[in-house]
């Protein structure tokens, strides 16, 4: 019984001491951000491991997941006589919440994970502290670089993947299904608002990225300095930011739409 | 050059060091020495300043460096080297740009003065001609040879050797020591050598520190050790299985964890 | 030095994909070019009953859209809704004998302002008039009250 309460309360005081740690450690990048700015190779160099060498899977999973909207949304659509209202369905739900939300999940997965390694690899081989050795900042020579590029490259993935899906919907509506060329796009561009919708899932996108980056350098920061504590670390960046995301975008819908 | 005194430090419930007193002369080659889990390496970032002591002070250079505010401290740290046991090249910069990268980060100069500084570095370690290869295709020896190349990069006035001879065949073992003994004299450097290798560290240390049990147990020149009359430090040079310091573990009689036949010490 | 090269080059390509797809929505997608489009005009309609529509719903005149509702506000003098239309300033001299009635696209669609130009000769609409003839939605629960009344009433 009382070592049931011990190890609740250790569990628990690991978790916030971590909660801390890792929100001091933000403030250190965001300290660290303007000496960042100041070397834009780097980060173009991260842009391209975080951004670029997602962009297949984004480009896919996009177009399918617009192909799959039209083809549900139509079978329901059609019921109701509503066809011409496919589009309206599809831009909205890949703009509001799909497309953010997807990109988001599929960047911790992909370029998340990965930063986490790198991160943890370095560290494990005293990469990092060789550095700071060296004089060299690594918050500022390794971490801040690769921050910003996933804060940068998450939403302009998401724009990318909203808008195949958006042209999935299109050619499984209007090329397969024969709905009218012209009834789709001005459904659509009825119904949907560049502020309201467009602009708020970059928000989201912003606010995801955001998040995703921050626990990917983290986690990796953090990592207990063995194979095992690499791959724990990986993990941990996947479900948390899956989880976080999840989250904020109910707290983001409700503040947005509700 | 560097002066403890007095230095205390616990990591968790251990103490590491317990009231540590080291001199470490300009120009000298100074070893310290001691089995593995004494706090060696944790020494070095002690006085690389990575680490904090719970009481005592390290001086560099006459300056306190627990005491220094972070860019004082990062002016301090370009004036040491230190060679990290895995070497810790980064592994997304080939040779050339692992040498260089100290180099393009504190300063300015231009493309073809960095090449000379790194092709003349990487010439002092003997590997000029893998200035291409990626760190993953170099061996533990070259790997460290590379790192030391690095070190010395910014010409440090000191640098650190963090067991640059554990897990060396005999000749990177030989080309390593020296090159520590070769560069400290060529160069000018003071260098500390933390190891538990005795022949190699007693070639090349003129002054060699043992640790133990968080203390400094005995010092001096090699000559000065070999004649000490501590048990302990016969045992660890000689490399004896028994001694004062123990074989086994610390732990309850055998023969009652025979007897017993449960599972006492390992959680499940 | 050759794969830093390749390296900008891909995130050049990149960062243009991904300001393209944000163009594309914005044109494309979302009604962002109907906020661009050049000059309107405003007129005012009030409604008994407005059911379902909402602002930036369409105008428009024998099915073609000419504008859109920019406001929708309750008159606490006449208990009517006020309704503001903005008119693309293309499409001026509606009669002022035109009507204005709140249609529903399909049986459960959007609903929309529907004008019908009235007989010419009584003068034009300009900007900030009224359109005096206005006809309420359809409220579908009424249709229905309607319909059963008759029923029994018929039996």
């Amino acid at each position: 019984m009382i070592a049931g309460f011990q190890f609740l309360g250790e569990r628990v005081l690991q978790s916030l001491t971590r909660l801390g740690r890792g929100h001091l450690f933000l403030l250190q990048i965001l300290a660290a951000i303007p000496a960042v700015l100041l070397r834009p190779r780097l980060i173009v160099a991260q842009i391209f491991s975080v951004g670029v060498l997602s962009l297949i899977i984004i480009i896919v999973s996009g177009t399918f997941v617009g192909m799959v909207l039209g083809l549900q949304g139509y079978y329901t659509l059609v019921q109701f006589g509503a066809t011409e209202s496919l589009g309206v369905l599809v831009a909205l739900s890949l703009l509001r919440e799909l497309g953010p939300v997807v990109t988001a999940l599929l960047f911790a997965g992909r370029a998340g994970s990965a930063l986490t390694a790198e991160i943890g690899l370095m560290k494990s081989t005293e990469q990092l502290s060789s550095m700071e050795m060296m004089a060299v900042d690594p918050i500022r020579r390794v971490i801040g670089p690769r921050f910003l590029a996933s804060f940068f490259a998450l939403p302009l993935l998401a724009m990318i993947f909203s808008f195949l899906g958006v042209m999935g919907g299109y050619v499984i509506g209007v090329n397969m299904l024969g709905i009218d060329d012209g009834a789709f796009w001005s459904q659509t561009q009825a119904a949907v608002s560049f502020y309201d919708d467009v602009l708020n899932g970059l928000i989201k996108a912003i606010v995801f990225g955001f998040v995703a980056a921050w626990i990917a350098v983290f986690e990796g920061y953090d990592a207990t300095p063995t194979s095992e504590g690499i791959s724990r670390a990986t993990t941990r960046t996947v479900v948390n930011t899956s989880l976080a995301v999840l989250g904020l975008d109910f707290i983001l819908t409700a503040l947005m739409f509700g | 050059m560097v002066e403890i005194r007095g230095l205390h430090f616990t990591r968790g419930q251990r103490k590491i060091f317990d009231g540590v007193d080291i001199d470490i002369r300009r120009g000298e080659v100074t070893a310290i020495m001691g089995p593995s889990g004494t706090g060696k390496t944790t020494l070095l970032r002690l006085i690389g300043g990575q680490l904090r002591p719970d009481a005592g002070t390290i001086k560099v250079d006459g300056i306190d460096v627990h005491r220094l505010r972070r860019k004082e401290l990062y002016q301090l740290r370009r004036r040491m080297g230190m060679l990290f046991q895995s070497g810790a090249l980064f592994t997304d910069l080939n040779v050339f740009e692992n040498v260089a990268f100290p180099l393009r980060e504190h300063t300015d100069l231009p493309e073809s003065l960095i090449r000379h500084l790194v092709l003349m570095k990487l010439e002092a370690v003997g590997l000029r001609g893998a200035r291409e290869l990626a760190p993953t295709e170099l061996s533990g020896g070259m790997a460290r040879r590379v790192a030391l190349a690095r070190a010395i990069a910014l010409d440090p006035s000191m640098i650190m050797y963090d067991e640059p001879f554990t897990g060396q065949d005999p000749i990177s073992m030989g080309v390593l020591v020296k090159l520590i003994r070769l560069l400290n004299d060529a160069l000018g450097l003071t260098s500390i050598l933390v190891s538990h290798d005795v022949q190699e560290s007693a070639e090349i240390a003129d002054r060699i520190y043992v640790l133990s049990g968080g203390q400094v147990i005995e010092s001096g020149t090699p000559e000065e050790l070999w004649q000490s009359d501590s048990p302990w430090v016969q045992q660890f040079l000689q490399g004896e299985a028994d001694g004062p310091v123990p074989f086994h573990f610390p732990g309850g009689s055998y023969r009652d964890d025979l007897l017993t036949g449960k599972q006492r010490g390992g959680r499940r | 030095m050759q794969t830093s090269r390749v390296v900008e080059i891909w995130v050049g390509i990149f960062v243009a994909l991904g300001l393209a797809a944000l163009l594309g929505l914005a044109v494309q997608v979302s009604n962002l070019t109907e906020f661009r489009q050049g000059p309107t005009y405003e007129l005012t309609a009030s409604f008994r009953n407005i059911g379902n529509l909402k602002p930036r719903a369409p105008v428009t005149v024998g099915g073609v859209r000419i504008g859109r509702v920019a406001s929708i506000e309750l008159n606490p003098e006449t208990w009517r809704a006020d309704v503001v239309l903005e008119i693309d300033a293309r499409f001026q001299g509606l009669p002022a004998e035109t009507d204005a009635r709140i249609m529903t696209a399909g049986l459960l669609g959007e609903q929309y302002i529907g004008l019908t130009p009235g007989a010419p000769g009584f003068g034009y609409l300009e900007d900030g008039d009224e359109i005096e003839y206005t006809q309420p939605a359809l409220v579908l629960e009424d249709l229905i009250g309607t319909f059963m009344v008759r029923q029994i009433e018929g039996e």
